[in-house]
């Protein structure tokens, strides 16, 4: 086709399908239980920010809902094969949901910004992960009857999210230079 | 629809129990359980929901991982909690836990994810006059679990390809073509749903 092309709805459609099972494939890397509250640290907590900065926060946020649903009707797509609605009820439930207001967090910084270089998506990712915290640490606390006691479990997390959300940018401003154009900030505004 | 499922296969009252009140009783209990206090209540929470698991007849060698995982994951947080909270709390906390996860698990082991999803379809059906279409929710899912096995496939090239170049050291080298090449696919999967007149408006 000659004509510019716009995005349409198949094709967004296709990159919501496929990232959605991008983040499940990021779980096959081993899950590592670490700490008290029985969180597992894993990478796939990268996928829902990759999704908001690489797709945009509109199919970034649609590809973690897809995600999730899929896990919660009985797919085994967490890290270490876990799935069903067990995940989202535990303890540990509330980083879950807290995925979507990341993917869509990071997905707005990135298409607000000018142009997507490494310090807009290191922010937007930066941003993501405390939206993360913002849903998972209340949940965790409403669990435990306190609030304080959530927020010093979840300390110990934070190193290792740190330096995923570092490895995260600088992955997502490689793909950002690799494929210009295809990954189009300005649509994923709509 | 696919093998990967959690499902439990049997005939149970709880297995031929229609999907959406099931779901609908698993979200109620776990609000309960975060809602109340009492030990007691809890406690008859928890056997009311082992007698399902009874019930359900689910076999040994699914119900034991799930008790060894509760186990350790109760010692652990009994401990923490008692230390920051005092044992009646920590007491508390791993009784909601252990019920909440016990509960989620048996509707997941006793139900089928086509279940679930002809559920979901028939409950968004109303919603078909604000331009909801329920038959897209069996498609998402298919695609879904098609890309899944297909990404599988594509990591395991990229993997085999950083290996070969003597880059299997650098997380770079494997999630960056990883990544190029998952988008790529998106592309290629949208123009075959464009073709096929999928998601035209």
């Amino acid at each position: 086709m000659p004509a510019p092309r716009v995005s349409l709805p198949a094709a967004d459609l296709a990159r919501i399908v496929v990232f959605a099972a991008f983040i499940a494939v990021l779980g096959i890397f081993p899950g590592i239980y670490f700490g008290a509250s029985g969180v597992p640290v894993v990478i796939q907590n990268a996928g829902p920010l990759l999704a908001g900065v690489l797709l945009g926060a509109r199919r970034g946020t649609a590809a973690v809902v897809l995600f999730l649903a899929l896990t919660a009707i009985g797919l085994p797509l967490l890290s270490g094969g876990r799935g069903g609605l067990a995940p989202f009820v535990g303890p540990s439930g509330g980083f879950l949901f807290g995925w979507i207001l990341s993917a869509l967090v990071a997905g707005l910084i990135v298409s607000r910004a000018a142009k997507p270089n490494l310090p807009v998506i290191g922010l937007a990712t930066l941003a993501g992960l405390l939206a993360d915290y913002l849903i998972g640490i209340p949940f965790l606390g409403a669990y435990i009857g306190d609030l304080g006691a959530a927020a010093v479990q979840s300390l110990v997390f934070v190193p290792g999210d740190l330096g995923k959300v570092a490895a995260t940018a600088l992955i997502a401003a490689v793909v950002h230079r690799a494929l210009p154009g295809t990954l189009p900030r300005t649509a994923s505004s709509r | 629809m696919t093998p990967l499922g959690l499902y439990e296969p049997g005939g149970s009252v709880l297995h031929r129990a229609p999907a959406g009140p099931k779901l609908l009783a698993v979200v109620a209990l776990a609000a309960a359980v975060v809602v109340l206090d009492s030990p007691w209540w809890l406690g008859g929470l928890l056997t009311a929901v082992l007698a399902g698991y009874v019930v359900a007849r689910v076999p040994r060698r699914r119900w034991w991982p799930l008790v060894r995982t509760l186990v350790i994951v109760s010692i652990v947080v009994f401990a923490v909690q008692w230390w920051l909270l005092g044992a009646m709390t920590a007491a508390t906390v791993c009784l909601r836990l252990v019920t909440a996860l016990a509960a989620a698990s048996l509707f997941t082991l006793t139900t089928r994810v086509d279940d679930v999803v002809s559920t979901v379809e028939r409950a968004v059906g109303p919603l078909q006059r604000f331009g909801v279409r329920p038959e897209m929710v069996g498609l998402l899912v298919g695609l879904t679990v098609q890309a899944i096995a297909t990404l599988s496939g594509i990591a395991g090239e990229v993997r085999a390809a950083a290996k070969a170049r003597g880059a299997d050291r650098s997380p770079t080298a494997f999630v960056v073509p990883f990544l190029v090449r998952t988008l790529r696919h998106a592309d290629q999967l949208g123009e075959a749903l464009a073709a096929r007149g999928t998601g035209d408006r």
